[in-house]
């Protein structure tokens, strides 16, 4: 369980993280989304202790995170899988934080054999792990307590595709084991899979959030016919609005008006869905673009 | 402290087999299980495990261990050559420990200044003060760990000197044992000085090269300044760190010594060890 309540992060005039509040609930994966320097990491920090926040507050447990018992038994964290030194070995590493946060040495073998590190790669200086290397090592490092939450920035970040898929199934396992999952992206399909909830953030505000099915219907109903134009002239005779794009009609109704338009009409459909990831995507884009730094110039 | 649960007989996943079901599988498991031996509110992290895992850290990258291998190296070097070159009446106990504390003076305040500022400059704090929020406990665990292997330089400095001193009283050396408990006390209270002092720069610049360079140079700066400066010379001797360790390493401090000893421990240890604190507990860690 994670609560944030009007968190908020000033640098001199800058704002990073403006009044945010959310939750995370116990078995659900929320997808922290946001441009570059949308204020993620930063308010990821604000939750984990490690950046005071100008006003507001979060709780992890029910607890602010200072006022944690060993939160490595809790909570696991994952901020930046580069911050490690580089002298020191996967297994070095892992064994510090074993110790530290009290687990047996056995734990260690385990949280490497779930994320999939060799005995060789492990035995490596982490100066010479890929950037995907670090990231499995970096969860690994969270899960090395049995936390019953995690709260990850950019987990996916260096990751290839099956890195990805692989880390979806670790993540979505965890979540139906009853586990909490916060985890940041700039990449929208990189959380849509995996993510029950969305928190959309930009330039420090919330754009949008919610269940992740309801922001997707949002996106309206995608459909391709044979006669398009026919059936855009069909649905604005009944007073629902169409969009035209290149490859069909966006059209702000359920999907079962659209198809019976198409029915009246003696139109064959080629393709009818509602929302769909190029509509969570074309949302993603457009509510960032008035806040991010693309939309600055356009 | 023990969580006993599945996930030991969990068998291992290799990459290749981590994808897809099977990684779901490990994920599942890796989260049921949680709550059993889980005491509710139990105290933070002991100081002693915090303790261990600073200690370690100090010694478990190749800068740390060379540092280490560096001193024992100058100061055999040292020994080795006042052995075949030295004066044969000067050998005495007194005189190796002497030329092996040298070098270690000089360099145990790097292994300080490396254990505060790793945290900042290899970033390894984002991971260390996420798994202890309390940071005033974990610079605690830093000063008591750097004072520990400062102990362990030191105990290594007097049998490396013992082993001196016979070879050489086996020699034609004088092979005096010419250490009394003063002298011996006052060479270790001496090196756990300099360390501490490492590490109250360390705190305080929270920058690697940076803190070296400012534990040589000011230091030596101000010696040079008060020993120029008629006017700073009276200053000078209750200011001057090297100056009033002196008499401690030869094992004569006097009242007005210990003063002086209290007084420069103040400014060039515990003044700037409460600023880097502070900043060590207020600063956002990135």
């Amino acid at each position: 369980m994670i609560t944030v309540e009007n968190l908020t992060k000033r640098y001199g005039g800058f704002t990073a993280v403006d009044d945010i509040s959310f939750e995370v609930r116990p078995g659900s994966v929320v997808g922290f989304l946001g441009p570059n320097g949308a204020g993620k990491s930063t308010a990821m920090r604000m939750m984990t202790g490690l950046t005071p926040p100008t006003s507001g507050h979060s709780t992890v447990l029910g607890k602010p995170y200072r006022d944690l018992h060993n939160p490595g038994r809790q909570v696991g964290v994952m901020l930046d899988a580069s911050a490690q030194h580089p002298g020191r070995t996967g297994r070095e590493i892992l064994r510090l934080a074993a110790i530290q946060i009290g687990v047996p040495k056995s734990r260690v073998d385990e949280a490497l054999a779930v994320v999939g590190l060799t005995d060789e790669e492990a035995g490596r200086r982490v100066r010479n792990y890929s950037l995907g290397m670090r990231q499995r090592l970096g969860l690994a490092s969270a899960m090395l307590g049995q936390p019953e939450v995690l709260i990850l920035d950019e987990p996916a970040n260096g990751l290839d595709p099956q890195g990805i898929h692989w880390m979806r199934g670790l993540l979505r396992g965890f979540a139906d084991g009853g586990g909490t999952v916060l985890l940041s992206s700039h990449l929208l399909h990189e959380v849509q899979v995996i993510a029950d909830d969305l928190v959309m953030i930009g330039r420090g505000r919330i754009v949008a959030m919610g269940p992740k099915d309801e922001l997707l219907s949002r996106g309206g109903t995608t459909v391709r016919s044979t006669d398009d134009a026919a059936l855009a002239v069909a649905l604005e005779r009944s007073g629902v609005t169409v969009t035209r794009t290149a490859s069909g009609l966006v059209v702000d109704a359920e999907p079962a008006v659209v198809g019976r338009a198409a029915l009246e009409e003696r139109v064959v459909l080629l393709e009818l869905r509602s929302g769909g990831s190029e509509g969570l995507e074309e949302m993603f884009l457009s509510l960032t673009a008035a806040t991010s730094r693309e939309g600055k110039a356009a | 402290m023990t969580t006993t649960d599945s996930r030991s007989t969990e068998p291992v996943v290799a990459r290749g087999g981590a994808v897809g079901a099977p990684a779901a599988a490990t994920g599942m498991s890796a989260a049921s299980g949680r709550h059993e031996g889980r005491p509710e509110g139990r105290p933070g992290v002991p100081m002693s495990r915090l303790i261990t895992v600073e200690l370690r850290k100090m010694v478990d990258t190749r800068a740390g261990r060379w540092m280490l291998i560096a001193m024992s190296a100058i100061s055999l070097v040292v020994v080795a050559a006042f052995l075949i070159w030295g004066p044969a009446e000067e050998a005495t106990y007194g005189t190796f420990l002497g030329l092996t504390s040298f070098p270690l003076v000089m360099l145990l305040p790097i292994v300080g200044i490396m254990a505060a500022t790793a945290e900042w400059s290899q970033r390894t704090g984002l991971v260390t003060f996420t798994l202890e929020p309390r940071r005033g406990k974990v610079i605690t665990a830093k000063i008591v760990g750097a004072m520990i292997l400062g102990l362990v330089v030191t105990a290594s400095a007097f049998a490396a000197s013992a082993i001196a001193n016979v070879i050489s009283g086996v020699g034609d050396g004088a092979g005096t044992w010419d250490v009394t408990w003063k002298v011996a006390l006052g060479v270790i209270l001496g090196f756990l000085i300099y360390v501490v002092q490492g590490i109250a720069f360390g705190f305080l610049f929270l920058n690697t090269p940076m803190a070296i360079v400012a534990s040589l140079i000011l230091p030596t700066a101000w010696s040079i300044a008060s020993s120029i400066v008629s006017s700073l010379e009276k200053v000078g001797a209750w200011l001057d760190l090297g100056r009033v360790t002196e008499p401690l390493f030869s094992g004569t401090m006097t009242g007005e010594n210990w003063g002086q000893l209290a007084t420069s421990f103040s400014v060039w240890v515990l003044l700037p060890l409460a600023i880097g604190s502070w900043r060590v507990m207020t600063r956002e860690v990135k």
